[in-house]
């Protein structure tokens, strides 16, 4: 008969010798352990605008063209383009050697099924395939694209570094609706994504794709070489903060590509964490209804927008004055098309102005809806801080806290904003995002049709189609500043401000971090 | 016994439809719509249309019920509406996390819980009854999740003991997975321990006032035979009601504890579900969930026959 005693011997014996590590951390592999912005779902980067999607996109798919740290366009894929001086003819040839990770060779066929169904979803993809008159093979595995009218955006296109990327696919793939999810996720990027060990909530696992040909350029952003390190990295998903915190103190994890900001002041004096700027910052904006009054008259969006003080929004949110950084320009200051030329926007509050403008404007003391979600850490605690605001800038000001869900159903509705329609939300955006009017999703001037807030502004459509012509660096920086303007005078939206978007890295164990404008993960080394 | 198992599986099929039919509608009504979810910051208005479309979310709600109704019925919960996964492969991935928390939690509870319920019943208004009873008190009134992070400064970030995250499966070796699971698991006991340790306490402390006990004492039999052998099993039908409950929340309530570890189970996916509005996911879920309470609800009535000769169905 067993006793007390054998039996914790029994016990002990058997608990023992068992390994005291998770098999995937597989003996002399070099495992890079990261947490990623948020839980990965949806694994189709053309079905979803979702920014872990695109993050995801990065590591399995290359891009023709790459934005480079300095914002400007760089092949990638390709080795050598031309475009006729009308800018309506562009040829381009691929480099050598790109293969997926079947094995198989990239083809321009790929590359056309590729662009062919990314331009059925993408916004500034619809407008490049809407002047397309013909896209074929041609050449030595090149292909050339005609216009019916001078396009001057087809390198930023191809190079469009969020909402939907232009990935290249092998061309099964890419045959696949634009309105159906794929299933097959072969690429041609650094990593190889391993589908068998992808559990959503709990970890993404990639493998370091030993075929891949890196550029010979040294990486720069979204350009250069994408040189990979490491044999495996894995996305471990952590929501919550603390736990997040806790799991790269003990060493569980080597990387958190979002700092929880509320942890910034113990992170940055732990002797064992590197905080290190790792993507060019984001912006803040407060988007304004232009489909329903008040704001469908342009005196009373601007004294709205009068209202901001962006220094007191973004210490409310970003608490370190480190985090973040006032910025009147629609595009991320320091950027190529960034302008001071801001009309009456200072980013400071000129609440005698716009009370002028009310009274002038007849605003008749309507309750305005401010939609505040109370479950977005990254941008809960700005509502509350414009509210008031906009109270002092004399509005009368209702507002309703929802879930991010809710929000998104919300914003989508046209109705009167007593009837569960909307005046104000606010969102953000990465640099990715609105480093160019083409890509900047919420500069519409098409009512209905354009992105929620639906402003009619005939001028800035023209202004626009400009841009999208041009190929020269001055014109289109004179177009940039021209819509800028055009967007605070017609009171479309405006900044908050800029948060600096930081990682957190674990001290002579993690190095070689690309600083881009989306989160990028090749040429990391682990010791 | 063949007739009572029987009359109790009919029994659940309205209960399952009801929840079926309340689960769906209240997904439908709540706001919040997951073809915005679906589109992402850059969409518009007329992506989300086509999007609903695709989904098949722009149909009448009867239809929309009517299919899925249909597709229940022919062992198909559906897919979810954002991973291009079945939901039932989606719970089968969250449900080894959810069952071993909950296991070592039961475990761990029942054998601290029930002695420790014993003994203060036994000492009835003494010392140790107070101790034990100011322990429970404490055990329910501390949130789960100061419990959780208490644990992790003092055993992982202080001690470098255990991990503070993660879920390691169990054909990765025993040890591995027990070390990810002791945190959550003594997090959870503790609230689990108060419960149960003040059934048992109760009922036991009423067992011991019966005719039956102070028989049993006057034959000389010694009081830890007294205690186990009469007092306890005479008090089990509560207790094990108690531990029952205690299962069903555990399996579907743990979500402080998964969230604070990082346990990729059920209680996570729930949230992430109602969360995203994946409306085949919650559904799905739900009526998972519903099946396993009315299994365990099954197998409690069952053991009060065990526990109980008197009880007849």
């Amino acid at each position: 008969m067993m006793t007390r005693s054998s039996f914790m011997r029994f016990v002990g014996a058997a608990l023992l010798p068992l390994p005291a590590v998770p098999a995937s951390a597989q003996e002399g592999a070099k495992v890079l352990r990261m947490v990623p912005q948020t839980d990965l779902k949806i694994l189709d980067p053309i079905w979803t605008t979702a920014f872990v999607t695109r993050d995801h996109g990065y590591m399995i798919y290359d891009t023709l063209f790459g934005i480079d740290a300095e914002g400007k366009v760089q092949p990638q894929m390709v080795d050598k383009y031309s475009a006729s001086p009308n800018a309506k003819t562009w040829t381009f040839t691929l480099r050598k050697g790109l293969a997926f990770h079947d094995g198989k060779p990239v083809t321009s066929a790929d590359v056309i099924a590729s662009l062919t169904r990314w331009g059925k979803r993408d916004s500034l993809g619809q407008k490049m395939f809407a002047a397309l008159d013909t896209i074929e093979v041609s050449g030595d595995n090149g292909w050339r694209m005609v216009f019916k009218e001078p396009f001057g955006m087809v390198l930023e296109a191809l190079a469009k570094p969020s909402g939907s990327p232009a990935f290249i696919m092998p061309k099964r793939v890419a045959d696949t609706p634009a309105d159906k999810q794929i299933d097959d996720y072969t690429g041609s990027g650094p990593y190889i994504f391993k589908k068998d060990e992808f559990r959503s909530g709990d970890k993404v696992v990639y493998l370091k794709n030993t075929h891949y040909v890196p550029r010979s350029e040294a990486p720069s952003g979204l350009a250069g070489g994408k040189r990979v390190y490491v044999d495996r990295v894995e996305w471990i998903i952590l929501k919550d903060a603390q736990t997040q915190v806790n799991a790269i103190k003990t060493g569980e994890v080597d990387l958190l590509s979002w700092m929880p900001s509320d942890h910034y002041a113990a992170l940055r004096i732990d002797p064992k964490l590197e905080v290190v700027e790792a993507t060019t910052a984001g912006s803040y904006f407060l988007h304004l209804n232009h489909h329903i009054p008040p704001f469908d008259n342009p005196k009373i969006a601007r004294a709205a927008i009068m209202a901001i003080n962006q220094e007191a929004l973004l210490r409310a949110q970003m608490v370190y004055r480190d985090l973040y950084k006032p910025c009147t320009s629609i595009y991320p200051c320091g950027s190529l098309l960034a302008s001071d030329k801001t009309s009456y926007f200072t980013g400071k509050p000129q609440f005698e102005e716009a009370k002028k403008l009310l009274k002038e404007a007849g605003y008749d003391g309507k309750p305005v809806v401010l939609m505040q979600p109370s479950d977005f850490n990254l941008l809960n605690k700005l509502p509350p801080v414009m509210a008031q605001l906009l109270k002092q800038a004399g509005f009368n000001v209702d507002m309703q806290s929802m879930d991010w869900p809710t929000l998104l159903m919300r914003r989508a509705r046209k109705d009167p904003a007593d009837q569960g329609g909307w005046n104000l939300f606010i969102t953000g955006w990465g640099a990715s995002d609105n480093m160019n009017p083409m890509y900047f999703a919420p500069l519409t001037g098409n009512g209905e049709k354009g992105w929620f807030g639906w402003a009619t502004d005939p001028k800035l459509e023209q202004l626009k189609s400009e841009f999208v012509a041009t190929t020269d660096p001055a014109v289109r920086k004179r177009l940039a500043e021209a819509i800028q303007i055009d967007a605070y005078d017609n009171g479309l939206f405006a900044p908050l401000g800029e948060q600096k978007p930081l990682s957190v890295l674990r001290r002579g164990v993690v190095s070689g971090i690309v600083k881009a404008p989306v989160n990028v993960f090749w040429n990391i080394k682990k010791n | 016994m063949l007739s009572f198992l029987l009359r109790r599986i009919v029994a659940t099929i309205p209960v399952l439809v009801i929840v079926a039919l309340i689960v769906f509608l209240m997904t439908r009504l709540a706001p919040g719509d997951p073809a915005a979810v679906i589109v992402g910051d850059t969409g518009t208005s007329a992506d989300i249309a086509r999007v609903r479309t695709q989904l098949g979310l722009d149909q009448p709600l009867p239809v929309q019920f009517a299919k899925w109704s249909a597709q229940v019925l022919r062992g198909d919960l559906g897919e979810s509406l954002f991973m291009k996964q079945t939901v039932a492969s989606l719970i089968g991935q969250r449900i080894e996390p959810t069952l071993s928390l909950a296991g070592l939690t039961l475990v761990l509870t029942v054998l601290v819980a029930v002695p420790l319920g014993v003994l203060a019943a036994w000492r009835h208004g003494g010392w140790l009854d107070r101790a034990l009873m100011g322990f429970s008190v404490l055990g329910f009134s501390i949130p789960t999740f100061v419990i959780g992070y208490l644990l992790i400064w003092l055993v992982a970030l202080k001690g470098g003991l255990l991990p503070v995250q993660g879920y390691v499966r169990l054909d990765q070796g025993l040890w591995s997975w027990l070390r990810n699971l002791i945190l959550p698991g003594l997090t959870l006991s503790i609230v689990y321990v108060a419960l149960i340790a003040r059934v048992t306490r109760a009922a036991v402390a009423e067992a011991l006032t019966e005719d039956y006990i102070r028989t049993a004492r006057s034959k000389g039999i010694s009081e830890r035979h007294v205690l186990v052998r009469h007092a306890l099993i005479n008090a089990a039908v509560p207790i094990v009601t108690v531990i029952g409950i205690g299962v069903a929340l555990l399996i579907g309530g743990v979500v402080v504890t998964e969230t604070v570890f990082a346990i990729p189970g059920l209680g996570q996916l729930t949230v992430d579900a109602v969360l995203s509005r994946d409306y085949p996911l919650i559904q799905g879920i739900t009526l998972f969930f519903s099946v396993i309470y009315v299994l365990i609800n099954l197998l409690v009535d069952l053991s009060y026959l065990l526990l109980d000769p008197r009880i007849r169905y």
